[in-house]
């Protein structure tokens, strides 16, 4: 008699833990459900496209008029666009980056560090509009004084600053490959008489190899999905060039110009910007896939 | 013939160590110097935007509706809009992102299942933002029948913000040592029990400084609104989860866009209100841990 109402709540816990597992669990589902949602839309649309453009025009094509009385739609020269932008902007991030982490993780005292880091951080949380604002009216007026030919809008400004945007990324992650490199390595260098430099040039960089290329590689994909720099300070012609003083398009200020504007849905106009979505998706996604495959390749090594 | 390669030898090991000792410095100086380089363009930045847009800044500038003419142009709809959305944006997020950190980090264990989710959540944190958009724009505006909402906007930054608020989650709850579940478990304590009234108590600030910072990133958000409804003229503040609204960062990037140099200082005092807006969500964040360690110490 006694054992009935001490059961009772004993089981009804039971199927209480069971739902709140179960709801726990729906909401980690979530995740996959936005990544096939992502898929789903971004397919839809552009099949949509596909019927109407064929996929080798656009994909091989040199003109993109999406808006023009006689359209075409070969993405080419907005894929130049993103290609020119992130180049620079590599070109900054890359040895800027690597240098820096090389400091903080071979040179710099606990106490400098631990100033300078976060500083350095603050450049990644700066969000991305004021950065678009320092590009077009500081960075292009400046430079504008060294390449007088250089046009207001042009790819060198906004990649300039999207790589020192890009930066802490490059920065922490290589440093943090660079810290996971076993000790003994430095000192086996330094017991057979080298500075610090050839440590760590010679040693600790090609030891953490995959895992500064998996920083490298991740710096590539945030650049190629950078938007509103770009938007803001690169202009909105799309041309195919690799020339860094004339106004360009990239893929993602293309998807902005027509968002702002008034095209009507269900138009092939408005599925273009689902139709380079697609090829925005698919490139960073790639690019990302290699890097987390990279850092699991280093993770491996130093277990 | 002989002493000559030894009095030439004697020589270059000496240099050559010098030599090695003035690279290492130099490198270490050009370190340094890069790593100064990155933090004096930050100066930069901030001395620019300060030096164009402390002039505009005043209360009318706050309060005022975007006008036609830069010198009576405000933010307020704007500013609305962006606390507006945030807001809607944690309600929607937080919830989803906590259980599914604590699914992860508590049950999940290492089933096929959980790391399938677990990679997914690392690849989905790498999309790049405009992608939500487009997202957004797809299924909440046009499948969903939202139109372009607030809710439409909140939605498309909290699946924004779900891997970043998941992550940050994670590693609040991997802080909370093992011993204190193994505890509640010895006293008869169910699993939801312990993880209700231990885990997620000591987990507490650090959970919530990383849902600040995850909701302070997508404040400055700009694409992924551009993209899925955001209005660029907003000439009233949203009043419901259905009203059309604009936000902070779209309405700089629409006086940035505009030849006029006056509304470049609208700009640039708007980048002040919004980067105030951060500094004091991130101020909030680092006070409220701090007041938590001091408790839990005490």
């Amino acid at each position: 008699m006694s054992q009935g109402p001490a059961r009772e709540p004993r089981r009804r816990g039971k199927r209480f833990e069971f739902i709140i597992e179960w709801a726990l669990f729906l909401s980690a589902l979530l995740s996959i459900g936005t990544t096939i949602g992502i898929i789903v839309v971004l397919t839809i649309e552009t099949v949509a496209f596909l019927r109407q453009v064929p996929i080798v025009e656009f994909l091989t094509g040199t003109e993109w008029t999406p808006l023009f009385s006689v359209p075409h739609f070969g993405v080419l020269p907005l894929v130049a666009g993103t290609t020119l932008v992130s180049l620079i902007a590599m070109l900054v991030a890359l040895p800027m980056g690597l240098l820096s982490a090389i400091y903080l993780s071979e040179y710099a005292s606990d106490g400098v560090r631990r100033v300078l880091k976060p500083v350095l951080e603050l450049l990644a949380g700066v969000p991305t509009v004021v950065y678009g604002y320092f590009a077009l009216l500081f960075v292009t007026p400046l430079l504008q004084r060294f390449i007088p030919a250089l046009s207001g809008f042009n790819a060198l400004s906004p990649g300039i600053v999207m790589g020192i945007m890009i930066l802490p990324l490059v920065s922490s992650l290589a440093e943090d490959a660079m810290r996971g490199v076993p000790r003994g390595l430095r000192e086996g260098s330094y017991a057979l008489g080298a500075t610090k430099m050839q440590t760590s040039l010679r040693v600790v960089v090609p030891a953490a190899f995959s895992g500064i290329t998996a920083a490298f590689i991740l710096a590539v994909s945030r650049a190629v999905g950078e938007t509103m720099i770009v938007a803001i300070a690169a202009g909105q012609q799309p041309r195919l060039t690799f020339d860094p003083t004339v106004p360009v398009e990239t893929m993602t200020a293309y998807i902005v110009q027509i968002s702002l504007g008034d095209t009507p849905q269900g138009t092939i106009e408005y599925r273009t910007i689902f139709a380079v979505g697609m090829l925005l998706f698919i490139g960073t996604f790639g690019l990302n896939l290699v890097s987390a495959w990279l850092r699991e390749r280093f993770r491996e090594e130093y277990a | 013939m002989s002493t000559a390669p030894f009095a030439i030898g004697a020589d270059p090991p000496a240099r050559r160590l010098a030599w090695r000792r003035f690279a290492d410095v130099a490198f270490q100086v050009v370190a340094l110097v890069v790593l100064l380089v990155a933090l004096a363009s930050l100066a930069a930045l901030i001395w620019d935007i300060v030096a164009d847009g402390a002039g505009r800044l005043s209360l009318d500038f706050i309060t005022s509706f975007p006008s036609r003419r830069a010198s009576q142009a405000g933010i307020w709809p704007a500013l609305i809009g962006s606390v507006f959305i945030i807001l809607v944006t944690a309600v929607l997020a937080v919830p989803v992102g906590v259980a599914a950190a604590i699914y992860l980090e508590e049950y999940g264990g290492r089933s096929l299942g959980a790391r399938l989710i677990e990679l997914n959540i690392t690849n989905l944190a790498a999309v790049p933002s405009i992608i939500y958009g487009l997202l957004g724009l797809g299924l909440f505006v046009r499948m969903l029948g939202m139109g372009r909402s607030v809710l439409a906007g909140a939605s498309t930054l909290a699946l924004l913000v779900l891997p970043v608020v998941i992550l940050s989650t994670r590693e609040a709850l991997r802080a909370v040592p093992g011993s204190l579940r193994e505890g509640s478990y010895a006293l008869g304590a169910t699993k939801w029990q312990t993880i209700w009234h231990q885990v997620l108590p000591v987990a507490f600030p650090g959970i919530l400084t990383g849902l600040i910072l995850a909701l302070s990133r997508a404040i400055g958000e700009t694409a992924p609104l551009i993209i899925a409804g955001a209005v660029t003229f907003a000439t009233f503040a949203p009043d419901s989860i259905w009203s059309p609204f604009t936000v902070l960062p779209i309405q700089i990037f629409n006086w940035v866009s505009r030849p006029q140099v006056d509304f470049h200082a609208n700009a640039a005092a708007g980048i002040l209100v919004l980067v105030l807006l951060l500094l004091s969500m991130n101020g909030v964040a680092i006070w409220l841990r701090d007041r938590h360690t001091k408790k839990g110490a005490a």
